[in-house]
């Protein structure tokens, strides 16, 4: 009974977080803008909605927050009741706040190391497919190699010899993913340079740069928003997976991927907390896809 | 004595979904159609042939729907029966042949294979019997080898033969009714004349019903027993092949019939150094020569027209001039000095000189970029032109090939038709100012009637412009039209070239007489004709 009444009152809320955000962004949105808000899905909007919370709470951590982030506050373990809304963690930290800061962490290492994988995998890519020759053999095979090492064990390495620090985190997983962009992007973008458009624009006398950003670029853009979707979710899988081998973000610094593990043990005894910081994953990843999806629907041209 | 039609279609509404909206593509047909009959389905595209034709089986595309009217074929309503009942019709009592056969066969799998699927499943007769039937109607289709060309894949063979071996397919339970979806529109005309003689003989010897359809009429004039002239889902008017031919009723029609009125002026012979020479080129991709010693010239105010079958080395020759092929031997001439080979070697006031259409405006046209970034580029980058400057040319070129600017400026290459897209073609290669264009097969991707009006405009921008032109094209219709001068390829050797008066008139090289005497005519006999000259040969 309860199970029924929470996932109505859950789609509820999801209407009421949709239909309100697409209202705002219609009424916000400049005149031309107007009808791709208005024929927006629902998903999308909530999903918009959900991404605009988060960066909100991102951004303004320290002053949504109630406690500091690594912070000793209370016993540990404790319930979920005043001051510590959701209770504490194994160390006495607030749960509430390490959740708010999480949303920092995880999320802008994620972004930015997505966004970093996208922008040098997706230029390599193209610019292999657009010259071709020796260029595309040398960058693809250096690529082949480097996807031949298995990512968990080959990012291990990399953070051993470099040390760990957010910055050099980014970096190694924004070079291991931006081969597998490449290899998408690449792909893609040969189906494109053989069309009659990028001759003739080669004839016109275009240099390579402009024919990869104006020329291709838009033409490969469904198929990379697409796998950005999906990449972005497998970035905190692996932001997760060397926070708990001790080589991702560290603590005290608050990562929903650690912080799952370390409250792992309550769940048996029915306490759903170390669920939240797996859920507020959960949430961002459908929001990022419903989003994308929205985006790819409108940039394949279709109309529904 | 009135006998029962074998499929008889009335008030026949079929609707397409755009976005949430339903509209009618055909809006009340009415047809009828006897056993052994041919009727001929022709109209522009976007005149609902291909919808109509399908809806002879019951059938509707995806994103479409039979929404009135009744289709009756033999005594079944193919809109009451389940799909069960429809499936077991199609294949067996009704088959169709599609447009392109390359792309409709299964490249996977050998001819005879498919070949046998329809007999077989069907429960006509088994996998053996249906091997040597197959092999017995290739014969009858005229195929070479009809014995093992059943065991060679989709790749092995070529076109023509291929949409010969579909026919065949579509033969292979004997059906009481073919639907023809313009099996020849992609065949070079001396193919076409082959598959269309082996399918009218064979659709007589068995005395199958067939829809043709088409949007050439001189084809559909030998094939057709019946015509019958659609214009946006309605039906214009339908009559004897002869008796319309003779004299169609409805001004649509006759306006069908006029299309290749247009011919251009006689120009007096060209003097002066040509605006491109081509001299002595030999090309080719590997160690294979697709093009030997090829030479001629174009002047300024002139169109050079380049014929000749797919493989010819007409497009060859095109890229050789400009530099994406660079030739083993001879040189390209401009203004009678010679281009660097290549077009990564030549100056940007090079490149801007000699600009290009191509034949598939959906390909040649970016379709993320608008209109005005399409037609501003050259302008932009070529002559320094931005902002209001910029504008005002953009506009200017709309107007030039009859879009109105306001209208036309942001679209998007989707947000036009095909003849429309092919205008923006011309406008991009006019924004460079150039002295010459290629077009390449720039008319064969569209109706008859907006054909006309591209090779007007383009032969009114010639004027005003004076530009030169080379015309590659296999659709002597169309050398006829706008041609001044004639160059015949074959194998990559210039067979023959000249005026175009003296070329049409007095051909010297068989060859060149082979594929003038296949352009086919308005004369229903022609076929006929033709064929009896040609000793019995396909």
């Amino acid at each position: 009974m309860t199970m029924l009444l929470s996932t109505i009152a859950g789609l509820v809320l999801f209407f009421i977080i949709g239909t309100t955000t697409r209202a705002a962004l219609h009424v916000l949105a400049q005149e031309h803008h107007k009808p791709t808000f208005r024929d927006m899905p629902i998903t999308a909007s909530f999903g918009i909605a959900v991404i605009l919370i988060y960066v909100l709470v991102a951004l303004l951590a320290p002053v949504i927050a109630p406690f500091g982030e690594g912070e000793v506050v209370g016993a540990q373990y404790l319930p979920w009741a005043a001051p510590h809304y959701l209770g504490t963690d194994k160390l006495g930290r607030d749960m509430l706040t390490r959740l708010v800061y999480g949303a920092r962490n995880t999320v802008g290492i994620a972004f930015a190391t997505t966004a970093l994988a996208f922008v040098v995998g997706s230029i390599l890519g193209i610019w292999a497919a657009l010259v071709g020759g020796w260029l595309d053999q040398w960058l693809s095979r250096f690529v082949d190699a480097l996807m031949a090492i298995p990512a968990l064990i080959f990012s291990l390495l990399l953070l051993t010899i470099f040390g760990t620090s957010v910055l050099t985190l980014i970096l190694v997983i924004a070079a291991i993913d931006a081969t597998r962009v490449y290899r998408l992007a690449r792909s893609v973008a040969q189906g494109i340079v053989v069309m009659d458009y990028i001759e003739a624009a080669r004839l016109r006398g275009e240099t390579n740069w402009r024919l990869i950003r104006r020329e291709i670029l838009p033409n490969a853009m469904a198929p990379l928003v697409a796998e950005f979707g999906l990449r972005f979710c497998f970035v905190f899988l692996s932001i997760s997976a060397l926070s708990f081998l001790g080589l991702g973000i560290k603590p005290p610094t608050a990562d929903w991927g650690s912080m799952v593990r370390e409250n792992a043990t309550l769940i048996t005894f029915g306490d759903i907390t170390p669920l939240l910081p797996a859920g507020a994953i959960a949430l961002l990843t459908v929001a990022v896809n419903f989003v994308v999806d929205w985006q790819l629907h409108r940039a394949s041209g279709l109309k529904e | 004595m009135e006998k029962t039609p074998l499929l008889s279609i009335t008030g026949l509404r079929i609707e397409g979904r755009s976005g949430d909206a339903w509209h009618e593509i055909v809006k009340g047909v009415d047809l009828t159609l006897h056993r052994g009959e041919v009727l001929g389905l022709i109209g522009e595209s976007g005149a609902g042939k291909s919808t109509l034709g399908l809806a002879a089986m019951g059938f509707a595309r995806d994103g479409c729907r039979i929404s009135g009217g009744s289709i009756d074929f033999d005594g079944i309503d193919l809109r009451a029966v389940s799909e069960a009942d429809r499936r077991a019709l199609r294949g067996k009592r009704i088959a169709y042949v599609a447009q392109s056969a390359a792309a409709s066969f299964n490249p996977a799998h050998r001819l005879i294979d498919q070949y046998c699927e329809g007999p077989v499943v069907h429960g006509v007769m088994p996998r053996e019997k249906a091997e040597a039937d197959a092999v017995e109607l290739y014969r009858r289709m005229r195929l070479p080898e009809a014995d093992e060309i059943g065991f060679r894949y989709p790749h092995q063979v070529s076109g023509g033969q291929l949409q010969r071996a579909m026919t065949a397919m579509a033969m292979s339970c004997r059906p009481d009714l073919i639907i023809f979806d313009e099996p020849t529109t992609a065949l070079d005309v001396t193919t076409q004349i082959e598959v269309l003689a082996a399918i009218r003989d064979i659709v007589r010897q068995f005395g199958t019903a067939a829809i043709y359809i088409t949007h050439d009429l001189a084809v559909v004039a030998q094939m057709a027993d019946r015509i019958k002239v659609l214009l946006r889902g309605n039906e214009v008017e339908e009559g004897d092949t002869r008796a319309m031919l003779a004299a169609p009723r409805e001004e649509y029609t006759r306006s069908l019939w006029a299309v290749r009125s247009f011919a251009r002026a006689e120009q007096p012979p060209a003097t002066g150094t040509p605006v491109v020479s081509v001299r002595g080129v030999t090309a080719g991709y590997g160690a294979v020569d697709v093009l030997k010693d090829v030479s001629f010239d174009i002047h300024a105010r002139r169109t050079v027209a380049v014929v000749g079958e797919s493989g010819s080395g007409k497009s060859t020759t095109a890229r050789v001039i400009t530099g994406l092929l660079p030739p083993r031997t001879g040189d390209v001439l401009f203004n009678g000095k010679a281009l660097p080979p290549s077009f990564k070697a030549r100056s940007r006031d090079e490149l801007r000189q000699c600009q290009m259409i191509y034949q598939m405006a959906d390909t040649a046209l970016n379709p993320k970029l608008r209109l005005r970034e399409l037609i501003g580029r050259p302008a932009e980058m070529y002559l320094g032109l931005n902002g209001r400057a910029l504008e005002t040319r953009i506009r200017d070129l709309l107007s030039l090939i009859e879009l109105e600017p306001d209208t036309y400026i942001d679209r998007l290459p989707s947000e036009l038709s095909g003849g429309q897209k092919q205008r923006i073609g011309i406008a991009r290669a006019l924004a460079a100012e150039p002295q010459m264009i290629i077009c390449d097969e720039v008319t064969s991707a569209l109706d008859q009637i907006v054909q006309e009006g591209i090779l007007k405009l383009l032969d009114r921008l010639q004027c005003e412009l004076n530009l030169a032109y080379m015309f590659i094209t296999h659709d002597l219709a169309t050398v006829k039209s706008i041609a001044d001068e004639v160059v015949v390829m074959q194998h990559g050797v210039v067979v023959e070239r000249g005026p175009k008066a003296e070329i049409f008139a007095a051909p010297k090289q068989d060859y060149t007489n082979l594929l003038l005497s296949s352009v086919p005519e308005m004369d229903p006999d022609w076929l006929n004709r033709l064929l009896s000259a040609r000793g019995g040969h396909a």
